[in-house]
């Protein structure tokens, strides 16, 4: 049976912070959650990595020494060095001498950070420390690695480091969820899950997603009618036009487009917010 | 910035509470407690005279504990386990008063009341004088006058301070090195961010208590061996028992004021709510456990609180063991209460590590400044 969760609730006094969320994470298989702040992504990573009970629902989750966890902060301790932080790690985690040896070695190759064994993770810069809790938390080959915002704050040049870590993972077999406000790391996944105000608002693969997308998408180099300003949106030096309804009205100087996995996700939300929306 | 600042005290409210309450409370206890005034001298008279002698003792001497039987060994003996902090030894060409030096202000106030004593029969004596020539000639009164006791001081024959504070002091820094600074342990984990790393990390709380507490422990054990040394090397405070004994004490009493600063740690949300709450934990220490102010000098109802205190029982036994030569026998009520409190703190403190490192409920945050829980 895959890890993962089924109905998942979880309450915070009165505000639901996760509504009836279904994940299944099949060992070897990379799932991304996506959604704004206050979604529930960490709420939810939390509750699969055993750091929280939830309200109601069921979660399948390995045994604590069979889990890798990255919380939203690095997780790595400011005052000990690279190596330390690693040797803390492989401790706690009982691993025999010579596996922690070719672990630490080969983690640190793909992450970029042999040659700074030595320097202390609070003098790191916030992708290096960053690429070291996700070491961190892969150093003892977990069945489940649960990373909560890798990449956020992240240079690209580390956020490729850290998606070679997360793919190294999942090719060793772990089944892996990670939380990101960055859609096109999602595209990566397996599947991604859409959260937004603790309810699932999309699900499935990256294709599914942009395919299901309802109305029509149009692309403009100047701003939409004020009338429609409200479904209108920036990408770049051009605009975005979301049209609820399937009827093709022209408008000059507007083409269709397809919509890539941002674009799919803004108009699942708009989707939500306006009256008109065929939310999902 | 001044509404600012305003609004964020009103949130931290455990700070509110503490500078509020707090200044109250210590005036409270510490204006009952700070007393250097000593009321009652427990006294021990022995010898073939004690019956009589005994008798004439008044206030400040009580209770007066009278053994005819007995002699100068018996009254050594009770001085040193602490049964009585004055001891007249009655026979002989003059009564000697034994007074136990190594408590310093009850020593002094003996030290007095035995000055009085001999003041009073000097007056006697001179009253007789007064009366003698008043009598017609060939009429003589023969009344004997004894001699005023001769004032022996036991354990620390100068009164010096420094060696009845010096192994007092050990404890004062030891309370500093455990509570103070292995206060600052858990909120650190909790402000970086690492708390929930291992609350999901296969670690026990009991795991989590020893990793925090071990080396603060042995760097405690140096400090208390630097304190010592240092404090007979410089003060002449001698070592009149066991070496084994005072260490066995003093690592006990470490154990218990770590596992204490853990605890405060662990229910802390910042590093300076930990400092406020292991100063509250200090200051009772150095003010109530005997170390400035006599016990004996306290009023009943703040003195329970110096019985709840670990330094009052280290206090006891390394002054005991380094001042009197006190052996185990002596000493075993200190080692057990220190134990009890030490069995107390270490459940506390692993309970609430339990709590830390078990998955928080639905609304609690996992990390401080988080709010009712990040989503």
């Amino acid at each position: 049976m895959n890890f993962g969760a089924q109905g998942l609730t979880v309450r915070f006094g009165r505000r639901l912070a996760l509504s009836d969320v279904d994940l299944e994470l099949p060992p070897g298989e990379v799932r991304v959650v996506v959604g704004g702040d206050g979604a529930g992504k960490t709420t939810l990573l939390e509750v699969l990595a055993g750091a929280r009970t939830a309200s109601a629902g069921e979660v399948r989750r390995p045994s604590a020494e069979r889990i890798g966890y990255l919380p939203a902060t690095s997780g790595v301790y400011p005052d000990l060095s690279v190596a330390e932080n690693l040797a803390f790690r492989a401790a706690a985690y009982r691993m025999p001498r010579a596996v922690f040896a070719e672990r630490r070695a080969a983690l640190l190759g793909a992450g970029g950070l042999l040659g700074h064994e030595g320097r202390l993770g609070g003098e790191l810069s916030g992708g290096m420390r960053q690429k070291l809790g996700v070491i961190c938390a892969m150093l003892a080959q977990p069945d489940l690695l649960v990373l909560d915002e890798p990449t956020t704050g992240v240079d690209p040049a580390s956020r490729r480091d850290l998606w070679r870590l997360i793919a190294h993972a999942a090719a060793d077999g772990a089944a892996v969820v990670v939380a990101t406000t960055y859609l096109d790391e999602a595209e990566r996944a397996v599947e991604l899950v859409l959260l937004e105000a603790g309810r699932v608002l999309a699900h499935g693969a990256p294709e599914a997603v942009r395919g299901a997308m309802p109305g029509l998408l149009l692309d403009g180099g100047a701003a939409p009618p004020a009338a429609e300003l409200e479904r209108a949106w920036r990408r770049g030096a051009r605009w975005r036009l979301w049209r609820p309804g399937a009827a093709k009205v022209e408008l000059e100087g507007w083409r269709e487009v397809a919509p890539d996995l941002e674009d799919a996700v803004t108009v699942a939300l708009l989707a939500r917010e306006t009256a008109e929306g065929v939310a999902q | 910035m001044i509404v600012k600042e305003f609004l964020q005290l009103r949130r931290d409210r455990r700070t509110l509470a503490m500078m509020i309450v707090l200044p109250l409370l210590l005036l409270v206890v510490f204006g009952y407690a700070a007393s250097f005034d000593v009321s009652k001298i427990g006294a021990l008279v022995v010898g073939p005279d004690a019956q009589a002698f005994g008798q004439r003792l008044r206030a400040p001497f009580s209770p007066v504990s009278v053994h005819p039987g007995e002699g100068m060994a018996a009254a050594r003996n009770a001085l040193r386990d602490g049964q009585a902090d004055v001891a007249f030894v009655t026979g002989g060409t003059r009564t000697v008063a034994l007074v136990n030096g190594a408590d310093l202000f009850t020593a002094r106030a003996a030290e007095t009341a035995v000055a009085r004593l001999a003041a009073t029969q000097l007056n006697a004596q001179s009253l007789l004088a007064q009366i003698q020539a008043e009598l017609p000639q060939g009429v003589s009164l023969s009344v004997v006058t004894p001699k005023p006791p001769k004032v022996e001081v036991l354990f620390n024959p100068g009164l010096k301070t420094a060696v009845v504070m010096v192994p007092g002091l050990a404890g004062v820094i030891l309370v500093f090195v455990g509570t103070l600074i292995a206060s600052l342990g858990v909120v650190r984990e909790r402000q970086a961010g690492t708390l929930e790393q291992l609350a999901v990390m296969p670690l026990s709380p009991w795991d989590v208590l020893i990793g925090k507490i071990a080396p603060y422990f042995l760097v405690g054990a140096v400090d208390l061996a630097i304190v010592l040394g240092a404090g007979m090397l410089l003060f002449g405070v001698p070592m009149r028992g066991s070496w084994a004994l005072l260490v066995l004490g003093a690592l006990l009493f470490l154990f218990v004021t770590l596992s204490l600063g853990v605890l405060v740690s662990s229910v802390s949300q910042n590093q300076g709510q930990a400092m406020q709450l292991a100063m509250l934990t200090v200051l009772p220490q150095i003010l109530l456990s005997g170390l400035i102010f006599p016990l004996s000098s306290m009023a009943a109802g703040v003195r329970w609180i110096s019985y709840i205190l670990p330094l009052t029982y280290f206090i006891q036994i390394s002054r005991g063991v380094m001042l009197q030569g006190q052996t185990i026998g002596d000493l075993w009520r200190p080692f057990v209460f220190l134990a009890v409190l030490g069995a107390v703190v270490v459940t506390a403190a692993t309970l609430r590590f339990a709590r830390l490192l078990a998955p928080a409920p639905p609304g609690r945050a996992l990390r401080a400044g988080a709010g009712e829980g990040r989503a």
